[in-house]
């Protein structure tokens, strides 16, 4: 069997540990992943002992209370703070999500946060999602329509814009694709769960005009077909999305065109 | 300052933020074939326009008739005559293009049987100006917002927009009172770079993060706010400070409008309907401020519900199930998800939130920025559009689903306003260092401070002092001592401290340039409210209740420099840009 060893570099180390200062008796130890690229040292894994008197309900609101009260040096992306904008994707306790929606309660024992799997770290929590956004460049996310009607609206169905349902909601935080094995092996040339969901969102749109074009471009044993059905993106997706239904959705009509 | 690495770039014009109104001028700018950054603090579909819910209102007629002249009348009197109705004729009568633009674009708006755009009713939307409610606001279900910013950066993409991605913004460069680009800090690599333009597009969204309760992001700062401020230039209409009625309590998560506008409805805790008493044509369905004023004032006779009685409650349960489902799944999920409470079962506890930012950035309604007290001096090679800006089409009070709209009209504008303007590929002339040695200064100096203040303690005292003494109900005395107050919270900075020192991804710097911007926004807010002694609007003077036509029917126009400010005044435009419709005369606003 091969034996992979991670270089030096990129061994994770034991970090700071930082002790509670309130006298709180309701203290939780929060591990946190940290790398700041421009120390030259290693990543480390930091320990805070949290006052969980004082905290709201979601991993956000430990992070927001460590970066407050404790340590103002801790760098991670965040923003609406109720699951609409999709910045603070990360990985807590071992599942991807967003710490803004995520319940700190629904975690046993110590809370242990990283950043999203397999992306390169640009500092502590926040990950590189450079490269999943050039294939959500690649997949055209705009109509394409030959209606030459401009003073109106197009017309769709009640029934074809529900085909839309469960796929434009999408907010590309990214917890689907990486928590896919077959994205983290081939990330470069596999699209990955949240880039098929919205080329399906544009290939089912009734009023698109280059459905079979779309298909086409997909039709592609790297980028849709390394999907192999391990649906652990469905099981990330913190809006309840199903991606994997997307893809399978994409294979079947490759298959019955 | 040489020890930054500063990169140099060139553009015909340059947009600053990725919101709607941001995305929709970088599509209009690439189609019209000059060359545009968007530079953005976040990635654009982060952008805060993508938590707007209910939807963007457009006299459509899609669900019976419909007129922009009722649109009109609607948002001038929502406005409680403080808008501009040259540039409210301009926004009413744009609207429905824009939103068929929108759906040419992608927008995956609900239907209606017929296939058309669904709306639905909204506060303060009515037909036959003022003479029963209309179905005027278009929905993408309750993810409007998010369904329109997504849709706009796809276009962004199709038109090859060059985007400059998690740059943080930090300073206009001015020369001679003219705008010549801006410096902005790389977070992903800490290079510094300096954008140069002859149009440069202020879209950075409301500062709403000045307060301590709010529906905004926590990336609603202000930042093209304070960069006018830091240029010398002012900010217009700062007190008007909308609060939404129906903010999740204890979280401030947003409840859509729309709630009310399916059929939702408000209770005290007497399990009375209590906005009848207040209004008692449109109820539930005023406009914000009056919602939001009912609501405190039965929360402060004692009318609250809970266990400390400051909250109420908003009903939906009534509902059709199936309404629910197709067009408020969003807010069920988020009253859930923040208030543990199941919509089809119980009422959503709710509480007047701080919401939206009706003052900002003096603009005309070609986007063009005005510089001060009069209303024909423009800044040559600035505009701003959006949150950010104050065009004024939302005056005293916005409208729900008015935001959205503002959006993408005034972006356009913009858009085609720069086109006139800009000649592609017009050589920059050379402006110096001095400019960027001022901003890199100041910089420098937040960066290596090492005080006694943590940004957060001081963004806390800001927040605070300006929740309680800035709020839904104002009297001299609260404002006095908000005036006094917060520039507490300015002088802190003078010993603040800066944990990190690095240039890559400092969020610890980040936030101490965001307090920065967001206290200069927060003294102009409460010296704006103190000086104004009258109540319009969102700005309830309980020392002053009434309305004052003959000295207040004008807009504050606010100087900041660091805690100085000097308050002047500009007349409201009375008339309308063209002769299809008539200029309204300030009314008693009842509803």
């Amino acid at each position: 069997m091969v034996q992979i060893n991670l270089p030096k570099n990129s061994e994770v180390q034991k970090g700071n540990y930082y002790q509670d200062k309130t006298g709180s008796k309701n203290i939780r130890k929060v591990n946190v992943y940290r790398w700041d690229p421009s120390n030259g040292e290693n990543p480390r894994v930091d320990t805070y002992e949290v006052d969980m008197d004082n905290c709201p309900s979601k991993v956000l609101d430990i992070l927001n209370k460590i970066k407050n009260e404790i340590d103002p040096s801790l760098a991670y992306r965040r923003s609406c703070a109720h699951g609409v904008c999709g910045s603070c994707a990360m990985n807590m306790d071992g599942k991807n999500g967003l710490a803004c929606t995520k319940p700190h309660s629904e975690i046993e024992g110590d809370i242990n946060i990283y950043p999203l799997p397999h992306l390169k770290v640009k500092k502590d929590l926040i990950g590189d999602l450079s490269g999943l956004y050039k294939q959500y460049e690649s997949i055209e996310p705009w109509l394409k329509t030959n209606t030459k009607v401009e003073t109106t609206e197009i017309i769709q169905s009640k029934k074809d814009r529900e085909k839309l349902d469960g796929a434009y909601e999408c907010i590309m935080c990214a917890c689907c694709s990486t928590s896919c094995p077959s994205y983290w092996w081939n990330g470069d040339k596999y699209l990955g769960p949240a880039v098929l969901l919205q080329a399906y969102r544009w290939i089912v749109d009734s009023r698109d005009d280059e459905r079979k074009e779309r298909l086409k471009k997909v039709a592609d044993e790297l980028k849709l077909y390394r999907c192999h059905t391990i649906m652990n993106c469905t099981n990330a997706c913190p809006k309840g999305l199903n991606p994997a239904k997307a893809i399978a959705e994409l294979k079947k009509m490759l298959a019955t065109s | 300052m040489s020890a930054y690495k500063i990169i140099d770039h060139e553009y015909d014009v340059i947009v600053l933020g990725a919101g709607g109104s941001g995305l929709r001028a970088a599509v209009g700018l690439s189609e019209a074939g000059l060359k545009t950054a968007c530079i953005s603090k976040v990635f654009p579909t982060r952008s805060h326009t993508s938590a707007a819910q209910g939807g963007i209102s457009a006299a459509l007629g899609n669900m019976g008739e419909d007129d922009w002249r009722w649109h009109m009348y609607d948002t001038v009197k929502g406005a409680d005559w403080l808008g501009d109705q040259d540039s409210i004729e301009y926004l009413c009568k744009e609207a429905p293009k824009a939103v068929i633009e929108l759906e040419k674009y992608g927008v995956p708006f609900s239907r209606t049987d017929d296939g058309k755009i669904y709306q639905r009713p909204f506060g303060g939307m009515t037909k036959n100006y003022g003479n029963g409610i209309v179905q005027r606001t278009c929905a993408a279900a309750d993810r409007t917002g998010h369904a329109i910013l997504h849709t706009l950066y796809g276009q962004a993409l199709k038109h090859k927009t060059e985007f400059f991605i998690e740059y943080f913004a930090l300073d206009l460069l001015m020369k001679d009172g003219e705008c010549k680009g801006l410096i902005a800090w790389n977070l992903n690599d800490g290079t510094i770079h300096r954008f140069r333009a002859h149009s440069t597009i202020i879209a950075t969204g409301g500062y709403g993060k000045a307060y301590y309760s709010a529906t905004s992001a926590h990336t609603c700062t202000g930042d093209g706010n304070a960069m006018v401020l830091r240029a010398g230039m002012p900010l217009q209409d700062m007190e008007f400070v909308q609060f939404h009625p129906t903010g999740i309590y204890g979280h401030g998560t947003l409840i859509s409008e729309g709630v009310r506008g399916e059929g939702g409805y408000l209770v005290n805790s007497k399990g009375e309907r209590f906005m009848e008493r207040y209004a008692p044509n449109a109820k539930d369905l005023a406009s914000r401020d009056v919602v939001s004023r009912s609501m405190s004032i039965e929360i402060n006779e004692g009318r609250g519900v809970g266990k400390e009685k400051d909250h109420v409650h908003l009903h939906l349960s009534h509902l059709d199930k199936s309404i629910i489902e197709s067009r408020l799944p969003g807010i069920t999920e988020a009253a859930r998800l923040f208030a543990n409470v199941d919509v089809t079962k119980e009422p959503i506890p709710v509480v007047p939130t701080v919401h939206y930012n009706m003052g900002g950035i003096p603009t005309n309604y070609k986007a063009e920025v005005l510089t001060g007290t009069d209303s024909n001096k423009t800044v040559p090679g600035l505009m701003a559009i959006g949150e950010a800006a104050c065009v004024s089409v939302h005056g005293a009070n916005r409208l729900g689903s008015n935001s959205l709209i503002d959006l993408v009209v005034f972006g356009r504008a913009a858009a085609m306003r720069a086109a006139e303007l800009v000649k592609p590929g017009t050589p920059h002339e050379d402006i110096g260092e001095s400019e960027t040695e001022k901003c890199l200064e100041r910089f420098d100096k937040l960066k290596n401070s090492n005080g006694e203040n943590s940004t957060a303690e001081l963004r806390l005292s800001m927040q605070k002092t300006m929740q309680s003494k800035c709020a839904v109900f104002r009297t001299e005395k609260t404002l006095k001592e908000g005036v006094d107050q917060i520039r507490k919270a300015y002088d802190g900075m003078d010993s603040i401290s800066v944990k990190d020192k690095s240039l890559v991804f400092n969020t610890d710097l980040v936030e101490t340039l965001e307090f920065d911007n967001l206290v200069r926004q927060a003294i102009t807010t409460v010296d704006s409210a103190y000086n104004r002694q009258e109540s319009r609007g969102a700005h309830a003077r309980e020392d002053f209740p009434k309305r004052d036509d003959e000295k207040f029917m004008q807009h504050t126009i606010a100087w900041c420099n660091g805690k100085d400010t000097k308050i002047g005044y500009r007349p409201v435009s009375k008339t309308t840009l063209t002769n299809e419709v008539q200029y309204f005369p300030p009314q008693e606003r009842v509803y």
